[in-house]
């Protein structure tokens, strides 16, 4: 079966510096994997490349079999490839409702016919409040974002990229900042959004219980390279993979619960 | 008290029309962080165009409707040809908007004739009311009522519409809004052509209030324009009104008591608030 992405000797160079080095990845549609690596391994990187937000050096990224090489993050969020990002981003001062809305009707092109859309309006907004029910936001609906926690930002950016309607989720640490109670929920949402079964997942973590718990594979970025991509067993027993992370470059935040 | 009120309808019909030209600057610059010098310009194409189909027409409606109309085309000939090739360069686009406002205001001499033109109003609109003591000026309601009906409308497109809610999450963020794959250009040329149409309204309405016409009108409203963007919060919409209620009200109460005063009372205002309030006084950081 043709992946639904994949990559081929994909390189960005900084100054002398590979941060991501000759990666060739695939995925199947409908798969959840998951990027692992030490801090500086190249996973954003890797993220970024793959969004459009940088420019690859050498290689190529494929979606559905056609290059990406000349489509900008817009074009690449249209064709089906949306992603969020490590830190919050959403509009402080709009409602929770609003940020959702915005992402629903982003996706058709702008017009100027404000008069006859009435009802219209009113499809977005059920289909917003929908998809906040599903991030488990539906309590928070009408509160300006800026007055969320860092937990309920995170869960509203979720939905702002689940309105977005790609087919591929690229997620960027969704618990990045999160306080320990904040955790299960984001897990929950991650989860009922995998059970759905029509999206194919990419998601970095730094929280080895919760990649376990939810990945159909998982590599292993390292200095820029792919070091393996396994399912999660091949990937704990894989011995590369061990020296790596045990061989001075282990990385606390990879083991720890 | 009869003074008083004479002297609050007077402010407050002054403060509509500044409200009509600031409106458009303070969308211009929150949506798309650009400084439009050439704003007034639009305001005299306005007046002029406005007054002169109303002359041929014999219908101040008609008038209004040709003011609009020139303000929409030549917004669009502003956005296109000045405003997109100096995009993200404040330098280069108040040198350019500058010019292109002193462009404007020749071209009227030379379409329209150098010297300022009489205007009167129209006949159902003339006249006042006698309540009590009070003489009130029938034009001037007019103006308030009109300028109410324009922010109502205005702030519904804006709290309840699709491009609204793009128009209010673009002041706050306009990369995130082009991250979520909105044509920002398109709703900010929208955004620019109906800022212009409001300014040349504007000065369509100025015209029989004021009396007369003449081309550097452009620039002494433009000016008061801006000071009403910076003292309502730049790309807030309900603080434009605020803000050009409050210079139209200080303008016209310091003519009378304080007559030296009356052309500083604005600068005065606006240097009390960027001191301690920089970020506008009617804004919660740009709500619109």
């Amino acid at each position: 079966m043709e992946p639904i992405i994949r990559t081929e000797n994909l390189s960005i160079q900084f100054g002398g510096h590979r941060a991501v080095d000759g990666v060739n990845f695939q995925m199947q549609a409908k798969h959840f994997k998951s990027i692992i690596g030490p801090n500086g391994a190249g996973k954003t990187t890797f993220f970024n490349l793959l969004s459009g937000e940088l420019k690859p050096t050498e290689g190529e990224i494929f979606l559905k079999g056609e290059s990406l090489a000349d489509d900008s993050s817009i074009e690449r969020t249209r064709k089906g490839l949306g992603r969020s990002f490590q830190i919050t981003n959403v509009f402080p001062n709009l409602t929770v409702l609003e940020n959702v809305r915005l992402a629903v009707q982003s996706r058709e092109k702008v017009r100027f016919n404000f008069y006859k859309h009435y009802l219209q309006y009113k499809s977005i907004t059920n289909e917003a409040v929908e998809i906040l029910g599903q991030v488990l936001l539906d309590n928070k609906v009408n509160a300006v974002a800026s007055q969320l926690s860092h937990g309920e930002k995170r869960k509203l950016e979720i939905a702002m990229l689940l309105a977005l309607n790609t087919e591929i989720l690229l997620l960027d640490e969704p618990t990045a900042g999160m306080s320990l109670e904040e955790v299960p929920a984001i897990l929950e949402v991650i989860r009922s959004i995998k059970e759905q079964g029509d999206k194919t997942i990419l998601l970095i973590e730094h929280k080895m219980d919760m990649i376990l718990d939810l990945s159909d594979s998982i590599m292993v970025l390292f200095n820029g390279k792919l070091l393996a991509d396994g399912t999660p067993s091949e990937i704990m027993d894989n011995e590369t993979v061990q020296n790596a992370y045990l061989g001075g470059l282990y990385d606390e935040q990879l083991i720890k619960p | 008290m009869d003074l008083f009120i004479s002297l609050f309808i007077n402010g407050l019909a002054t403060g509509m029309l500044i409200f009509l030209l600031a409106a458009g600057l303070t969308l211009i610059f929150g949506l798309m962080d650009v400084l439009n010098f050439a704003h007034g310009g639009l305001f005299v194409w306005g007046a002029y165009s406005g007054i002169f189909v109303y002359t041929w027409s014999g219908s101040f409606i008609v008038g209004i409707l040709g003011a609009i109309v020139t303000g929409f085309v030549l917004g669009w000939i502003t956005e296109k040809l000045i405003i997109t090739p100096v995009y993200g360069n404040h330098v280069q686009q108040i040198l350019i908007t500058l010019g292109f406002m002193l462009v404007l205001s020749e071209c009227i001499k030379v379409v329209f004739g150098p010297n300022s033109i009489p205007v009167d109003v129209p006949s159902y609109l003339a006249g006042s009311w006698e309540i009590g003591e009070v003489i009130v000026i029938k034009y001037r309601i007019f103006i308030i009522v009109i300028g109410l009906v324009i922010f109502g409308i205005f702030q519904y497109v804006l709290k309840k519409t699709k491009i609204g809610l793009i128009v209010r999450a673009g002041v706050m963020d306009k990369e995130m809004v082009q991250v979520l794959g909105i044509n920002i250009k398109r709703v900010f040329l929208f955004v620019f052509m109906t800022g212009s149409a409001m300014a040349a309204f504007g000065g369509m309405l100025m015209a029989p209030y004021s009396g007369v016409i003449y081309a550097e009108m452009g620039m002494e409203y433009a000016i008061l324009g801006f000071i009403v963007v910076v003292i309502g919060g730049m790309g807030s919409f309900s603080g434009s009104l605020m803000a050009a209620i409050l210079v139209g009200l200080a303008g016209s109460f310091m003519a009378y008591y304080v007559p030296y005063l009356s052309l500083a009372v604005n600068m005065i205002l606006m240097a009390i608030v960027l001191i301690f309030r920089p970020q506008g006084l009617f804004t919660n950081a740009k709500e619109g």
